[in-house]
C-alpha cells in the first residue's frame, strides 16, 4: 500500500497533539519553539523566540537545540503540515512532549499574534561562514552573535597579528586595534598583519588594510596612540572582550585595571623567546592579572622581544590560542581558561595547565566596589590604591 | 625517587642552561635550599633578604600555586614537579 503526502500528514496529526495560536501565545517563555521552515521562509518573518531548524536538518541537529527529551516543544511551519511530520519524528526520537502549531505561521500571523523579521545572514555570509554554521555550537545564531560582537586588540604586533586575522576571518563584527608604533622590517619575521610595503606606516593602518581585504563584514576601529591612564577607559569602553597582546608590563597592568572598572574579560597572552602563556581574566569571577602577578620581575629578568629575541612562530601559536578563547567567550561556548594558566614551551613542545586563583587580598580586585586607581605605571607597576566605583 | 624543578628560560642563565633540575623531596623550602646550594645566584633571584620568595616569583607544585597550598611549607613528594614561573610581557 502506498501513502500520499496528505496521508502521511493526516497520520501524523493523529499521533501528535496540535496547539492553536492562542494556546502557544500563553506558553511563550515556558516552551521551546522550533521553526522547521526553510531559511528563506524564516527570513520573511518568524515568531520572535523561535529557533530555525529547517526540516531537512531536524534529526541531525535537534540534540543541540533541545537537550532535555522531556522539554516541552512546539514545532511550526507555514501551514501545519511539515510541522506535524517533524513533531512525529521528534516523538519517535524520544521527545515526549512535542506538539505542532495548528495552521502554522500563516494562521499565527492572521490572528494578529506578534512576529518579526529575524536577524539573519545574507546569502554571501551563509557561504563565507558555512563552516561555522555547520558547527552545532555556533550555527547561524552564533554567527550572528559574532557579527554583533566587539573585540579590542591591544597591540598590532606578534600576538595581535594572528588574533586579529582569525577574529576578522571569523566575522567578529567590530574589531578595535590599539598601537602607537609604526611597521619596521624587524617586525615582519612574526607580525603577519604587516608586509614590506607597509614599512614606515602606522601599525593600526596597516592592520586595517589587511583585515579589510580579508573580510569586508568587519568594522575596524583604529587607535593610533599609546594606552594611558587618561584614555584607557574611553578606548576599552563598549567592547565585549579585550585581547591583551601588549609588549610591556605597565600596559598590561593598566589594561587589567581598566578591565576591572568596566568588567570586561581580558584574554591574556604573553611570550618570551620560545615560551608563552595564555589565560582569561574575567573580572571578579576569577583571578585578575595582579592576583597572578603581584609585581613584574625586574627588567633584567624580563627583557622584551627586541632585547631577548623570539622565534617568529611562537606568537602565532599563542595569539591563535587567544583568538580561540575570544571566540568561545563571544559565543558563550566551552570552558574558557578562567582560573587556568596555559603555558607553552616550544623547545620541548609541551603545554602545561596550571591552576590559578583569585587572591582575596589582591590590591586590584579584592573589592568590586573599589576598583584600582588608574595611574601611569613605571616599570615597578606598584599599585596606586583604589577608588570608589563610578555609577 | 626525586622531584624535579622546571626552570624558566629567563632564569636558565643561572642554572648553567639547565631547564630541569632534580632535587631531593621534602618541604618546598628544603627543595629551594637544595636548588640554591647548587646555584647560589638563583637563590638571590628567588628569595629576598628574609628568605621569603620574591613577589614576582610564582611557584607551582604540580598544577597548584603554593600560595594556595602551604607556601614554603608545602610538601614536595617524589615524582612531583615544581614549576617556577615568572611573568613574561612580550607580545
Amino acid at each position: 500500500m502506498s501513502l500520499s503526502y496528505q496521508d502521511l500528514v493526516d497520520a501524523a496529526k493523529q499521533e501528535i497533539p496540535e496547539v492553536d495560536p492562542a494556546q502557544l501565545s500563553d506558553l511563550i517563555g515556558n516552551v521551546a519553539i522550533l521553526d522547521v521552515r526553510e531559511s528563506d521562509e524564516y527570513d520573511q518573518g518568524a515568531i520572535a523566540t523561535a529557533k530555525l531548524v529547517p526540516r531537512g536538518l531536524l534529526e541531525g541537529t535537534i540534540a543541540t537545540h533541545a537537550h532535555d527529551p522531556n522539554e516541552r516543544i512546539v514545532v511550526y511551519c507555514a501551514g501545519g503540515a511539515r510541522s506535524a511530520l517533524a513533531a512525529l519524528t521528534l516523538k519517535r526520537m524520544g521527545y515526549s512532549s512535542v506538539s505542532s502549531l495548528r495552521g502554522g505561521f500563516g494562521r499565527w500571523k492572521n490572528e494578529g499574534y506578534p512576529w518579526g523579521l529575524p536577524e539573519t545572514l545574507t546569502g554571501d555570509q551563509r557561504g563565507r561562514y558555512s563552516r561555522h554554521i555547520l558547527l552545532p555550537e555556533v550555527g547561524e545564531e552564533g554567527q550572528i552573535r559574532l557579527l554583533q560582537s566587539k573585540a579590542l586588540i591591544v597591540g598590532a604586533g606578534g600576538l595581535g597579528s594572528p588574533a586579529a586575522l582569525y577574529l576578522a576571518a571569523a566575522g567578529v563584527g567590530t574589531i578595535g586595534i590599539v598601537d602607537f608604533d609604526v611597521v619596521d622590517t624587524t617586525n615582519l619575521q612574526r607580525q603577519i598583519l604587516h608586509n614590506i610595503d607597509r614599512v614606515g606606516q602606522s601599525k593600526v593602518e596597516s592592520a586595517r588594510e589587511t583585515l579589510a581585504s580579508l573580510n569586508p563584514d568587519v568594522k575596524i576601529l583604529t587607535y593610533n596612540e599609546r594606552l594611558t591612564a587618561d584614555n584607557v577607559l574611553q578606548i576599552l569602553s563598549g567592547y565585549d572582550v579585550v585581547v591583551d597582546g601588549g609588549d610591556n608590563f605597565p600596559t598590561r597592568y593598566l589594561v587589567n585595571d581598566a578591565a576591572l572598572h568596566l568588567r570586561i574579560p581580558v584574554v591574556h597572552g604573553s611570550i618570551f623567546r620560545f615560551e608563552g602563556q595564555v589565560t582569561v581574566f574575567e573580572p571578579y569571577k576569577g583571578p585578575c592579572y595582579r592576583c597572578q602577578y603581584a609585581e613584574p620581575p625586574p627588567p633584567e629578568l624580563a627583557p622584551s622581544c627586541a632585547e631577548a629575541g623570539v622565534l617568529g612562530v611562537l606568537p602565532g601559536i599563542i595569539g591563535s590560542l587567544q583568538a580561540m578563547e575570544t571566540l568561545k567567550i563571544l559565543l558563550g561556548i566551552g570552558d574558557n581558561l578562567r582560573g587556568r594558566l596555559l603555558t607553552f614551551d616550544g623547545l620541548s613542545q609541551e603545554f602545561t595547565t596550571l591552576n590559578i586563583r583569585r587572591d582575596p587580598s589582591c590590591p586590584a580586585c579584592s573589592s568590586e566596589s573599589h576598583p584600582p586607581q588608574l595611574v601611569e605605571y613605571d616599570q615597578s607597576c606598584t599599585p596606586a590604591g583604589v577608588v570608589a566605583r563610578a555609577g | 625517587m626525586k622531584a624535579v624543578v622546571k626552570i624558566p628560560t629567563s632564569l636558565r642563565g643561572l642554572t648553567g642552561g639547565s631547564s630541569i633540575v632534580e632535587v631531593p623531596t621534602g618541604r618546598l623550602s628544603e627543595v629551594i635550599t637544595s636548588l640554591t646550594d647548587t646555584y647560589p645566584e638563583l637563590g638571590e633571584r628567588l628569595l629576598d633578604e628574609a628568605g621569603d620568595l620574591r613577589r614576582f616569583v610564582n611557584v607551582f607544585v604540580d598544577d597548584d600555586d603554593i600560595r594556595f597550598l602551604d607556601h614554603l611549607e608545602t610538601t614536595v613528594s617524589p615524582g612531583q614537579v615544581v614549576t617556577i614561573l615568572p611573568a613574561v610581557a612580550g607580545g
